[in-house]
């Protein structure tokens, strides 16, 4: 039964010689076996790995000093408070604005690394490809290198294997776990948070959050690895949409490298005076590559530009004693230049990187502007709804207003309130003893606060009047106001 | 799952290799790749994870009942669960207001913001129906935001108000009634001393005839209760009749009504139905909307 069944499957009729790259995606993965390499780009890659990791796990402990009724984490997402602490920086959630402007900074600064340099993102500083890349090294320092670990693949289990499998994944979940405990930091106060969760006095939430993050980091950099990118990511989509001739793409010199071949048969060519490529068909840079790409066969959307065949390339170029660089970033404009043969051009100062650069100076500019001239009190007035005005029984006129008082500075500050746009209006505050056309009310550090404000006048007004009214805060030490705009309303 | 496309027509497409489905439509043919491995297991997963949840939570409709799942878990009781946390969170905060005097809680900005958002709530739930949502009144219901107040406006006396009510049944409560005149008085007599109440508050000129008739039958009659001054009495509940503030009504119609037939408004005593601290934070609440003494 299953002979015919194989067969057509093993020969299809008129089939050509069909290369597995090309149908990608719908089909099983490929085990890819990354080999360890050395060069320019890999230390790059270990240095930025550093120090972004750095950042992550760290960043959490770092103190900074507010005084003493505000946290003293430099980083801090305060949920129960609703405040987002960075530095010296402290946003309200009404702020959140801010937060959608680094986004679209972040974009544009993404887009600009394209224009200049291609998919630098991808191949160096992706979260995605940071901690595969570390998840790679542990699996060399556990298994071995490519051969060590293809060779432990296709052996039967023993006990060796068994436990060098075991102690990887347990590094892995070890490094996954940090990863999701570190994410947890960023909402809590750090040093108390690491002791209740180590004595499981923390919150539900932070051990599911944990768990979750430990599964996705286990998952996506253990198991998925070059999938992520393939398979989910848009970023390549996008980014092959945005990019340009003058943008830098990891390249294989397709006219220095071929005819490819031995070491011996392209000597034997040159030595007969036919032409010979420099690529001797080595396969280190498919060996080395993270996404198991063959670089030689052109862009491709699986190549994350990490530059490791580069490294591998250029090691290679140096034992046989020809120049580097028959894999090298290069732009596709360099391409046509040099089979002009015309001397390559860098152009970074182009349209289109001026433009993202002038988008990221305006934006950004104007983020810190308004940032430096952010007011620190602030002033919103609701009017009643229901009664909409009161008539009292000396037969002035009452309307009554919510008024919500904010102070943003980090210390206790008073506020004489004031209103003004009605003829004969007295202002009293519910809750204070008083009459008086202005009141002081005092606001704790970083608080707003709440009141009720009944503005009553004796004089007549037009029937169906009205009024637009204006209330005041002025800081009794500063002067410095904040208004807020609302109506009276008279029967 | 390999074998699926053998049985048909097993046709392998020229340009990619690859086997199809054997289905045509019109020279087009599908081809038959396989999904991504990892794809179809995050598809047993979720199959597996469904057949847990109808395990575990609700899920099936039976006949006249459901499937309730080996956790036991069902909303109603998340919702108790849920407003006894709530419960036991507020429980100090809740403390303070029930030891705090009236006038203690109004000194405070902090008890005082507490006391006004339960108020705010309680007084939705209970009062609103009848006073309006800010307290704002309807005809025979006051309104709580002015200053005129039948029982009296102090935060002792609102309270009382509010636990005992008027007319309630309650023996603590407040009793006094509008007696009607209608069999005491004749119909012009009862015009009359409409005109004069109206008069208090300017509605009538002074000088009117009628309203010289009406005062002498106020006097005989009216200002046992409402006072020869006509500014009413808090001990009896009698309406203040000269600042313009009706409960009823200040046209001729109504108050002649009023007095031909009586009135006897009823509010409920809150104490029977509300714990004592959310009566204190409606009284608060009351106490603040602007017209509290
Ligand atoms: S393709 Fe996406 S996930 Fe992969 S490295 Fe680039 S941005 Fe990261
Ligand atoms: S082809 Fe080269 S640059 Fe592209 S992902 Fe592979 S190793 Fe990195």
């Amino acid at each position: 039964m299953t002979a015919p069944a194989a067969k057509t499957h093993a020969t299809p009729p008129a089939a050509p010689d069909i290369d597995a790259d090309d149908v990608p995606l719908y089909a099983a993965r490929r085990a890819i076996y990354p080999q360890s390499v050395h060069g320019t780009f890999r230390r790059i890659k270990w240095i930025v790995l550093i120090v972004t990791l750095g950042i992550y796990y760290f960043l959490p402990f770092v103190r900074w000093d507010r005084g003493p009724d505000a946290p003293n984490q430099a980083v801090l997402i305060d949920f129960p408070a609703r405040r987002f602490y960075f530095f010296f920086i402290e946003i309200w959630p009404q702020e959140f604005y801010y937060v959608a402007g680094l986004l679209i900074l972040a974009a544009l600064i993404l887009f600009l690394m394209n224009a200049v340099a291609g998919r630098v993102w991808c191949g160096y500083l992706c979260p995605q490809t940071v901690w595969t890349d570390l998840f790679m090294a542990v699996e060399r320092l556990i298994e071995g290198d490519r051969r060590e670990r293809i060779a432990a693949d296709n052996a039967p289990w023993t006990i060796d294997k068994i436990s060098h499998k075991t102690l990887k994944h347990t590094l892995w979940l070890l490094i996954a776990w940090w990863t999701g405990g570190a994410w947890v930091l960023y909402f809590d106060d750090a040093p108390t948070l690491v002791r209740e969760l180590a004595t499981f006095q923390a919150s539900a939430t932070a051990y599911i959050s944990i768990a979750v993050l430990t599964f996705t980091t286990y998952v996506l950099a253990g198991h998925m690895r070059e999938q992520v990118c393939t398979y989910m990511c848009p970023w390549p989509r996008i980014q092959a949409a945005l990019t340009d001739e003058y943008a830098l793409n990891v390249t294989y010199l397709l006219d220095r490298g071929e005819p490819r071949g031995s070491l011996k048969k392209v000597a034997q060519l040159r030595a007969e005076g036919k032409p010979a490529g420099d690529c001797i068909d080595c396969n280190q840079c498919v060996n080395v590559c993270p996404t198991g790409v063959d670089i030689r066969k052109g862009l491709q959307l699986d190549c994350i530009q990490c530059g490791l065949c580069i490294d591998a390339c250029d090691n290679v170029m140096d034992k046989i004693h020809r120049p580097r660089g028959l894999i090298r970033y290069e732009s596709e404009a360099n391409l046509e230049a040099r089979a002009r043969g015309e001397a390559p051009v860098r152009r970074i100062v182009r349209m289109r990187t001026i433009l993202y650069a002038a988008l990221i100076c305006g934006i950004g500019g104007l983020m810190l502007a308004t940032l430096v001239n952010r007011s620190s009190e602030g002033l919103a007035a609701i009017h009643d709804r229901n009664p909409v005005f009161v008539r009292l029984s000396d037969g002035s006129l009452r309307n009554a207003y919510t008024l919500r008082l904010i102070n943003k500075k980090l210390y206790d500050r008073s506020f004489s309130v004031s209103v003004s746009g009605v003829p004969g209006a007295t202002l009293s505050v519910v809750g204070t003893d008083s009459g008086s056309e202005s009141d002081v009310l005092t606001i704790g550090p970083d608080q707003t606060r709440e009141v009720r404000v009944l503005v009553t006048t004796r004089d007549k007004l037009d029937a169906g009047a009205s009024l637009p009214v204006t209330f005041e805060i002025r800081d009794t030490a500063t002067g410095v106001a904040a208004r807020a705009n609302d109506h009276f309303i008279a029967p | 799952m390999s074998t699926a496309h053998e049985s048909h027509d097993a046709h392998v497409d020229a340009a990619s290799g690859t086997a199809t489905t054997g289905h045509e439509w019109d020279g087009i043919r599908e081809l038959n790749n396989p999904l991504p491995r990892w794809w179809l297991w995050t598809f047993y997963a979720c199959i597996f994870w469904a057949v847990c949840y109808w395990i575990a939570f609700p899920a099936w409709p039976l006949v006249s009942n459901y499937t309730t799942g080996v956790l036991g878990w069902n909303s109603r009781a998340a919702v108790q669960g849920q407003l006894a946390d709530l419960r036991a969170l507020r429980a100090t905060t809740s403390e303070r207001l029930a030891t705090a005097s009236l006038q203690e809680i109004e000194k405070s900005p902090e008890l005082l913001a507490l006391a006004r958002a339960e108020g705010r709530v309680a007084f939705a739930d209970n009062c609103a129906p009848c006073h309006g949502a800010g307290g704002g009144g309807a005809k025979g219901f006051p309104n709580l935001n002015d200053d005129d107040w039948l029982w009296g406006g102090t935060l002792a006396q609102i309270q009382e108000t509010l636990t005992h009510g008027i007319r309630s049944g309650d023996d603590l409560g407040h009793q006094g009634n509008m007696t009607p005149f209608g069999a005491v008085l004749s119909k012009a007599e009862i015009s009359d001393a409409a005109d004069f109440v109206r008069s208090l508050s300017g509605l009538v000129p002074a000088d009117t005839p009628s309203v010289q008739k009406g005062a002498a039958v106020f006097k005989a009659n009216c200002a046992v209760c409402h006072g020869e001054d006509a500014k009413g009495n808090q001990e009896l509940g009698s309406k203040n009749l000269t600042d313009g503030i009706w409960l009823y009504g200040g046209d001729k119609a109504t108050i002649v009504q009023t007095i031909t037939n009586g009135r006897g408004g009823v509010m409920p005593a809150w104490g029977e139905r509300l714990s004592p601290t959310t009566i204190k934070a409606l009284t608060v609440y009351v106490h603040t909307l602007g017209g509290g003494q």
